[in-house]
This record gives C-alpha cells, structure tokens and sequence, in this order.
C-alpha cells in the first residue's frame, strides 16, 4: 500500500514548556550578530562541505531558533570551518564563530549530562 | 656582630629565590619529551652552545633587538641589565684584590663599601672611579624607567603594558634598590672617605649630619629592597630574566611545539618580559580590542585565566612577533593553546568519499576562497592554457578544504581528516607539481601536507617560471601597482619577492612603508573568529587609506581573501596578480591579423 503519512504530518507546535533555549541562548551571548539572520540561505548556497554532502547551514540557524539541540549535534560536525559563509553573508553574521559555539555548548551539554 | 645583621634581608631573597628556581627549571626540563631532552643535550655539546652564550650576552644583556628598533628604549634595559651585570662582576673583582683571593664569600661584593673602610689596597682608585660610574650608568637606565611609567610618549611608545599587584611590588622595590645604594655608599663615603667622583660628592653634600646609625640604617635598607626584589621577583614579570636564559638553549636546540602544550609553553610563558613591544604592532588597538594581544594571552595563560573570546579573538598575521625582544613564537603558541580548549569537540568528516583521482601532470588546488572570486579561477584557467601543461583541476567542482582554517580553529584533530582525504587524491594523480592560488592553503600544504616528491608551487612563482622560460609574454603597462603582502604568504612563509618579480614585470611597483614584515593585515584573516564585521572593516580602512596616500592604479594581492576583503571599499581597484598578468598578456600580432580577416571575410559574405 502507499505511503499517505504525510497527509497527516505531525504536531509542528512549539511547546514553549519544553523549548530548549540553551544552546540559543549560549550564542547570542557571545555573537549576538546572530540575532539579525535573515535565513535567505546564501550560506548554503556557497557552503563547501554543502557541496559534498548533505549539509545546510541555513537550517542550522533555524534549528537553533528552534532550539532542536540533537539535530545540531549530529549536524554541526559537518561543517569544514573554511568561511565562505561568513564571507557572503548579507547581514554581515560572523557565521563561523556561531558555528563554533553551538559545537562549543553541545560538548559541554555533554559532560553535563555524564556528571549528573 | 649586629654590624654583619645587614647581610640577612638579602640573603633569605637570595636564598628563596634559588630554591624556586631550581624547582622550576627542573619541572621544565623534566616536561620536555624524550626527543627534546635528547636535542637539549646534543645542542650543549655542538657549535650552538656558543651561539646560545653569543645570543644570551646580545640579547639578555645588551638588548640588543630592542636597539634596533628604540635606541632609547634600548639604552634603558642595556643600562639596567648590562649595567647591573658589570657592577656584580667588577664588584667581585675588587673584593678578590682586596682580599688577594680568589675564592671570597659572593655577598662581600655587594656590601663591600660597608665592611671595607679602607683604600689601600691594588688599584683601589681604579676600581672605584668604576663602581661609581656604573652606578650612574644604571641610575640613569632607573632614571628613565621612571620616566616612561609616567610618561610614555617620550620613548616613542603608544601602549604599555598594565602592571598587577606582584609586578608593582617588584618594580617598586627595583626601583629603590639603585637610589638606596648610591645613598648608603655616600654615606660610607661621607664617614671612611672610600667614595669616588659620584659617591665623594653626594657624602659632602650630607656634611656632618652622617653618623653610624644613619649609615647602618640605609645600608639595611639597600638590603631589604635587594631581599623584597627577590622575593617578588618568581611571581612578577622579572622572573623573564634568568628564564629568557634556559629559553635561548632550549630553542636553539630546535625544540618546537608540536600542536599539544608541554613545558615549553612555560617556558615562553615566563620568558615574556611584558614589555609590549607587540601592543604597539597589533592592529587590533585601532578597532578597539585591547584584551587580546600576545602580551595579555601570556599573562592569563601564566595566571590560568585565559578565555576563548580573548584567545580566538586574534588575526594570527604574526606581527607580533616580527618585533618580540625575546623571540617568542606567539603563534604557534596561540594555535596550540586552541587546540587544548578544543579538544573536546572535534569532527570526523565520515561522509568524505575517496574520489577517484585524475592523473595529470600538475595539479591545480584553487581552494574555498579562490572560489569566492571566480576572477582568479578563470585567470587561471587562462595560464594553463597558455603553458599547455596537462593540468587537472582538483577542486572544480567538489573537494574538501585544504584544512587551515580548522587549524586556525584549533581543530586540529578534525584538519587532519581532510589532509588525509586530500592527500589520498593528490598522490593518487601522480602529479609531479601542486600549484595554488591561495597562501592559506599553500600555507598547509607546504607544512602539513606529506606529499612525497611532488612540489607544492605558489601561483606566483609558477607566473615568474612561465614569464622566465618565454611562455608569458606580458607588456609593461607602466601603471602604478602597490603590492600588499598577504600575511600567511609574507610572515609565515616568508615568500616577499617572487610576487614582486611578476609584478615588476608588468608595470611600475611602488615601494610603500608598510611593506613585507611590517605589512598590514586586510583584516579578512580566517584566524579570528570572534571579531565583527564593523571591526574588520576599521582594520581595511586604515590599510587602504595608507596604500591611497601612494596614488595607486591598482592595489595588487596574491591572497583571494585578501582581495575580497579590498574589494569592498569603493576608492581602490584590487587585483589579484594572476588577474594582472593576464590582463597584460600581448598577444601574439598574427592572430589580430587573422581575426581581422575572417571578419572581413563574414562582412564580405553578408555583402553578398
């Protein structure tokens, strides 16, 4: 029989209870430039390690937004660091810096959790 | 018996301070590795040990850097050091003829006005004309020292460095020492007559108001600020002093750090005399950040406070270090220090695939930011063309990063996944040549990268071959090109005239002050990854606004960031040399003609 799941998607309400801010918030502590992203996907468009695989900067920022923190963890390790997204961003985001720190804040969400 | 209690102040300093000293050179001697304990013993034993004592006595003593670049900055620490250095060693001289012994306990030299009231012994006059005008050469290196605390724009100087509390204590009391002893041998002077010209002068200005107990008193004195400089001296700035020593051993011994920190980081660490030399060539200050510099990230690494936005909020352009006295390679010691603080977080890049590789002669590497300007790319393409070699384009249209931005990252660990992948395809092309457009890649495939015998050629030097050989032939447009050192070509790699060959060639080079070591950095730099985009775009102003003082046609670069960087400001006309190059090409006259005539010939056609 076919496929007819997606006629019926999912629950897409953000539970504003269980929304996970830290990582969100870690960023826009240190790169509030952040703030100002458009999601128009330039990164993406020009994103070296989004040429190899499948791999989506644009969708990191929503996913932070969103606070999906293990989508991110499995996502962020992709990213080659090499800065043609900072580069081109029309809002002037220093896209790299945001990257590090989501990796940053994600490791450290995992030595919390080790020691409880 | 209490005549000899003013001996006790300095001899528990002296006393704490070797105890402290020996503990630390033996911890850092220990925490070498087994190969650079090896290479440490090997260089005692060669031709270097003589270089090291050579660089000790023209740096630790003459300061000898800092003369070429502040002759009165110079003039001071040589006074102080030199100075002081002269005055221990003639002092224990003069004791070993008083005494007519060689072997004379060491603290007689230092309180020797006090317990020798006497001059009739060889040479006496001689020797204390000497002491005294050493005294008054290291007076007036104190002298100065004062001046600049207070007033530092006399020495040339825009920054200096801020002081904690144990460097102020150990200042204070270095200070003091200098002026208490010229104060307590007047005294002596003043009582037994054993001065000369400085000290004889200074005792008939006290006149009779000299006594014993005043004598006694400043003599204590003198020793209780040599002991407290002592003491203050491990835990203040000054502890560079003897470090610097064991330091020059180590590293003309060869020892380097290789990504991960051991005691040679301590060993810089200490040896870093915070005379912020480096505050005054980072560009930083201009945009406002003043917490970053080399001289703050030696501190805090030493106090264990050093925080990520401080230490990644750097350009890495190595200027630094063109000027460090000391000789301490900030950058490697900042790379290795983001390796630490990220180790927890590196990337496996499983998704890389093993494409296969094309075989070909050269390889050409364009790299992410060659990209970014498709100008270059295409210029490029042109070049090969001309030189009719049979070149694959590795990264035409996928490939991984060269991998230095990672390392400028810290990511060490996760670069060294896309070197393997990389390295994998180039030797699988059994290319002879690797040519690349970008210093940050030629950068890491030149240090990093183990590719055999293929040869890694920068695009510059590849265009001078070509010119060189007849392949090029360019026309000399007599246009003005002012050439900006890219600072991972210049500083790091020490590539300065290659570029400026190619250039010379196609039109006229202005030489500009700020050129090769002292270039400026666009600003663009990968290496910093927390500074905002309004703050790099102080940092190019300030660099394109000196360049337009010089008139220039063109600003030309051999960096694509650095030309994407320039291109932003509107009043100048950045290109990248291959760009200029093939802008200049003459071509051959036959082939105008020929085009010419199959023009004709269509016109003719149509006419018909």
């Amino acid at each position: 029989m076919n496929d007819f799941s997606y006629l019926k998607p999912a629950s897409r309400q953000i539970d504003f209870d269980k929304f996970d801010d830290r990582l969100l918030l870690y960023v826009l502590k240190y790169e509030l430039s952040f703030a100002t992203c458009i999601s128009c996907g330039g990164c993406t468009a020009t994103c070296s390690a989004g040429n190899l695989t499948n791999f989506n900067v644009r969708k990191i920022g929503l996913w932070l937004r969103r606070g999906e923190t293990e989508k991110l963890s499995e996502e962020i390790g992709k990213c080659m660091f090499c800065g043609k997204c900072t580069l081109i961003c029309p809002r002037d985001i220093n896209i790299r810096n945001v990257i590090l720190l989501i990796k940053k804040r994600i490791s450290m969400l995992k030595t919390e959790k080790e020691m409880p | 018996m209490i005549e000899k209690s003013i001996i006790i102040p300095f001899l528990i300093g002296l006393i704490y301070l070797s105890i402290i000293f020996i503990y630390r050179f033996t911890k850092w001697i220990r925490g070498l590795s087994k190969l650079d304990k090896l290479r440490l013993m090997q260089s005692l034993k060669s031709r270097r040990f003589m270089l090291s004592l050579k660089e000790i006595f023209m740096e630790g003593l003459l300061h000898h850097k800092i003369f070429l670049k502040n002759p009165i900055l110079g003039y001071m620490h040589m006074s102080l050091a030199f100075g002081w250095f002269l005055l221990i060693l003639i002092g224990h001289i003069e004791v070993m003829c008083a005494k007519n012994s060689i072997f004379v306990p060491f603290h007689l030299a230092i309180f020797f006005r006090y317990f020798e009231t006497t001059k009739n012994f060889a040479f006496s006059g001689v020797f204390s004309f000497l002491m005294d005008f050493l005294l008054l050469f290291v007076l007036s290196g104190v002298c100065m020292a004062m001046l600049k605390r207070f007033k530092k724009q006399m020495f040339g100087m825009k920054r200096t460095t801020r002081l904690k509390t144990g460097d102020r204590i150990a200042l204070i009391s270095l200070w003091l020492i200098f002026p208490l002893r010229l104060a307590a041998e007047s005294m002596s002077a003043n009582l037994h007559g054993n001065g000369s010209f400085l000290t004889s002068t200074f005792g008939n200005f006290i006149g009779n108001s000299g006594s014993e107990t005043a004598n006694f008193i400043f003599w204590m004195l003198y020793s209780f600020s040599l002991g407290f400089f002592f003491i203050a001296l491990p835990n203040s700035r000054y502890m560079h002093i003897f470090t610097e020593m064991l330091f020059i051993f180590v590293r003309n011994a060869g020892i380097k750090l290789k990504k991960h920190n051991n005691t040679f980081t301590d060993i810089q660490v200490y040896s870093c005399s915070r005379c912020g030399l480096c505050l005054d060539n980072c560009q930083l200050a201009t945009a406002g950040i003043n917490n970053t510099q080399s001289v703050y990230i030696l501190k805090n690494i030493r106090n264990k406070n050093l925080t990520d936005e401080q230490l990644f909020n750097c350009l890495l352009c190595g200027k630094c270090e063109v000027d460090c006295p000391v000789g301490i390679n900030t950058i490697d010691l900042r790379i290795t220090q983001r390796i630490e603080s990220t180790l927890q977080y590196n990337s496996s890049y499983s998704y890389l695939e093993d494409i296969p590789a094309q075989k070909a002669d050269v390889v050409y590497f364009a790299g992410c930011m060659t990209h970014l300007t498709p100008g270059i790319i295409s210029s490029m393409k042109k070049i090969f063309q001309m030189s009719g070699e049979n070149v694959w384009f590795m990264d035409e249209e996928k490939a991984p990063c060269c991998g230095r931005p990672l390392m400028q990252a810290g990511q060490y660990e996760a670069a060294s996944k896309l070197i393997f992948n990389n390295t994998k395809k180039l030797l699988g092309s059994n290319a002879k040549k690797l040519i690349v457009s970008c210093p940050i890649c030629y950068k890491v495939f030149k240090e990093d990268y183990e590719l055999g015998k293929m040869e890694i050629v920068f695009h510059a030097e590849y265009i001078l071959q070509l010119i060189k050989d007849n392949v090029i032939k360019v026309n000399n447009s007599n246009e003005r090109i002012i050439y900006h050192d890219p600072c991972e070509l210049g500083r790091t790699m020490n590539m300065y005239d290659e570029p400026r060959s190619v250039l010379q060639e196609t039109g006229k080079l202005i030489p500009v002050k700020n050129e090769k070591q002292t270039a400026w950095c666009c600003g663009g730099s990968l290496g910093n990854l927390k500074i905002s985009q309004e703050e790099r775009t102080i940092l190019r102003n300030q660099a394109v606004e000196d360049y337009l003082q010089y008139k220039p046609d063109i600003l030309a670069t051999a960096c694509p960031m650095c030309k994407k960087t320039f291109a932003r400001h509107r009043e100048i006309k950045v290109l990248d040399i291959s760009e200029i190059i093939t802008n200049s090409i003459s071509k051959p006259t036959e082939e105008k003609i020929t085009k010419q005539k199959t023009k004709n010939k269509i016109h003719e056609n149509e006419f018909v």
